[in-house]
């Protein structure tokens, strides 16, 4: 990446941001936030949850409803239609213009900004060698790969040095593979321009890996803000728990300092009564007998860097279990299952 | 769109490259024949649209080619129709006559199209169902209605009659043909800029904006561009119809000189014949040279674009 290229990192506040869409639709409950300038946050949620409706309030392409208002640094941006907001965005489809080649498309910013042929070929080669793309500045967008295609979109949207860039599910249509390595590269982008950036996804892997904060949405609400850490550990919901990662949700009984747990009985300090307690599959020991439950192994999957094991204990209750890529356990087997009550987590209410 | 979708193989693969004989008469076999491009059944495939091809153009394009040359002045009557004054000026205005037309219609029905598909409105399919009518209508017809509204009798003449004192009145004229031709091209060319509109992705208009660009910046380089293969096919239907229409100028004026008319009288006023056959292959071959014209034009743009 190149060291020269830094962008100035303008923090953006929502206040009050609703959509209400024709015909009554909310999209959108009220929502506050505010990003700090240079920071990488990802919405993330379903299809439908609001996150997509937020990019867009946020870069111009929706207003909000009465009384919402958006800021870029000390700028009231709200009423700036997104042609007046100096913004960079990336699309899930690209959104290459075939008629213009590569070049051209990257280009295109500092056309339509009145910027001398000169200046716009040389910042154009700038970003292109920046992408790793230099030699594909001649193609025709129908002549790229879907890889290639985004290193164009994120050139494109970032040689007018905006404000904010706005990214919309920039690798849902790529392959696996292809994801993770683009994935890293915009992440490693991101950091060494300190440009702020706002990303969708539907994909909790790519929220985990790029953001430095996380927003869950569902259904128009915000259902929990915070580091990919503080998501994945303390979920502030059910909705949550059960979007990020595979969680186990178990019913149990808490009295007197105890925690019973089917016929399992370990010390506890939460809450007390009939309770609902949640952990990870890396947060239970699996073994061979010495545990809290005894279990029987009903299904196990090779990961190849683990085992997904589900167990299922003699009171019935079924639970997802990682142990090492090496264990070797097969259906039927039986096996101790061990909790640390410092990793078992109660939702409130 | 990160790759083609690969083409799934035909169902009977296999069967294509080892072909049995005695399947190939069935309806399967035919199928595998094309995919192999083998070339004496493809011939065999091929016949009847060289037949019907043959029959109802190459033989009478041919027969209207001789005949042309078969007249008192012989093959110089092809020449005669650039060096005849009147045969030339008839030519050189449906040129211009059927160019203006389909310029006109394209922007008109550019912007019409546009809004329809991107508004919605009490009354829209019926405006739609209003615009596409005139598609019913026989040149007759269209002459007819030009008339009411710009005849002796019409509406515009009426209408100036009663503010200015003098009447306006020029349904007669080429005006009047060339409101009627738009009147009647407008359908054709709205339908199918709606049916490539609909298709546009909004996402290139907001990665435009996205970058800055204006309103008439996303018009001019993004959807305008993206409706060009619209602009050709109905741009080349309405020059063509504009060319050989007939019935319109017929229920005009006889003194509209356009070609279709010169060849009539050409042809049933003074059976001459040879020059109607050279006039009518001339008409042809004008309006085909003027659209491959236009098409490789458009391609030599896109091509210098990229």
């Amino acid at each position: 990446m190149s060291g020269s290229f830094h962008l100035d990192a303008v923090p953006v506040r929502l206040r009050r941001c609703a959509k209400t869409f024709h015909g009554g639709v909310r999209a959108l409950e009220p929502l506050d936030l505010d990003i700090r300038g240079g920071e990488t946050v990802v919405f993330l949620g379903p299809s439908g949850c609001g996150k997509t409706t937020t990019l867009r309030i946020l870069a111009g392409l929706e207003r909000p409803d009465e009384g919402g208002r958006v800021f870029y640094g000390e700028d009231d941006v709200t009423a700036l239609p997104i042609e007046r907001r100096n913004v960079g965005m990336v699309f899930q489809s690209y959104a290459l213009f075939p008629n213009m080649s590569v070049a051209e498309n990257v280009a295109y910013g500092l056309r339509v900004r009145g910027v001398p042929k000169a200046e716009r070929r040389e910042r154009a080669e700038e970003m292109l060698a920046m992408m790793h793309i230099a030699d594909l500045a001649g193609r025709r967008i129908d002549q790229l790969s879907g890889g290639q295609r985004q290193r164009v979109a994120l050139a494109r949207a970032l040689v007018v040095r905006p404000r904010v860039l706005l990214l919309d599910e920039p690798l849902t249509a790529l392959d696996a593979k292809l994801r993770d390595s683009l994935r890293l590269e915009i992440d490693r982008l991101l950091r060494a321009l300190g440009i702020t950036a706002i990303y969708v996804t539907h994909d909790q892997a790519e929220a985990m890996a790029l953001g430095d904060r996380i927003v869950v949405m569902s259904k128009g609400r915000v259902a929990q803000v915070g580091t990919p850490r503080e998501i994945y550990h303390r979920p502030a919901d059910a909705f949550v728990a059960d979007f990020i990662g595979t969680m186990n949700r178990l019913p149990a009984v808490a009295q007197d300092g105890r925690l019973l747990l089917g016929r399992g009985e370990l010390p506890w300090s939460g809450p007390q009564g009939r309770i609902e307690v949640l952990v990870r599959p890396e947060d239970v020991a699996l073994t061979a007998s010495g545990g809290h439950v005894d279990a029987r192994i009903a299904a196990t999957v090779f990961l190849g860097d683990r085992t997904r094991v589900v167990a299922e204990t003699a009171d019935g209750l079924t639970l997802t279990v990682d142990a090492p890529g090496r264990t070797d356990l097969a259906r039927g087997d039986a096996v101790s299952l061990g909790f640390d009550p410092a990793r078992l987590l109660t939702l409130p209410e | 769109m990160a790759l083609p979708p690969s083409q799934p193989p035909p169902a009977s693969q296999g069967e294509a490259f080892f072909p049995s004989p005695a399947k190939r008469g069935r309806g399967q076999g035919w199928g595998q024949v094309l995919l192999r491009r083998d070339p004496l059944p493809l011939a065999a495939l091929m016949a009847p649209a060289a037949v019907v091809f043959g029959a109802f153009f190459l033989l009478p394009m041919a027969r209207l080619f001789v005949i042309g040359g078969s007249g008192a002045e012989g093959w110089a009557a092809y020449a005669s129709i650039l060096l005849n004054p009147r045969h030339l000026q008839s030519l050189v205005s449906t040129v211009l006559l059927s160019a203006g037309v389909t310029a006109v219609t394209l922007a008109v029905s550019t912007v019409t199209g546009l809004f329809l598909v991107r508004h919605r409105f009490p009354g829209r399919s019926v405006l739609v169902a209003m615009l596409t009518f005139p598609l019913a209508f026989p040149g007759v017809v269209i002459g007819f209605m030009v008339i009411m509204l710009a005849g002796r009798q019409g509406l515009i003449g009426d209408v100036t009659q009663a503010l200015t004192g003098s009447k306006l009145v020029f349904a007669y004229s080429m005006a009047g043909l060339f409101l009627g031709y738009v009147y009647f091209s407008i359908p054709r060319v709205i339908l199918t800029v709606m049916a490539s509109a609909e298709k546009l992705d909004p996402s290139h208009e907001e990665a435009a904006r996205s970058l800055g660009a204006r309103p008439w910046q996303v018009v001019a380089h993004v959807i305008l561009p993206a409706l060009k293969p619209a602009f050709l096919s109905a741009g080349a239907i309405c020059f063509a119809t504009a060319m050989g229409a007939f019935g319109t100028a017929f229920t005009l004026a006889t003194r509209i000189d356009v070609l279709p008319m010169t060849i009539y009288t050409e042809f049933t006023l003074q059976a001459n014949i040879a020059t109607a056959a050279a006039l009518s292959f001339v008409l042809g071959a004008v309006t085909w040279a003027a659209l491959a014209t236009a098409r490789s034009f458009a391609g030599s743009s896109v091509a210098a674009a990229g």
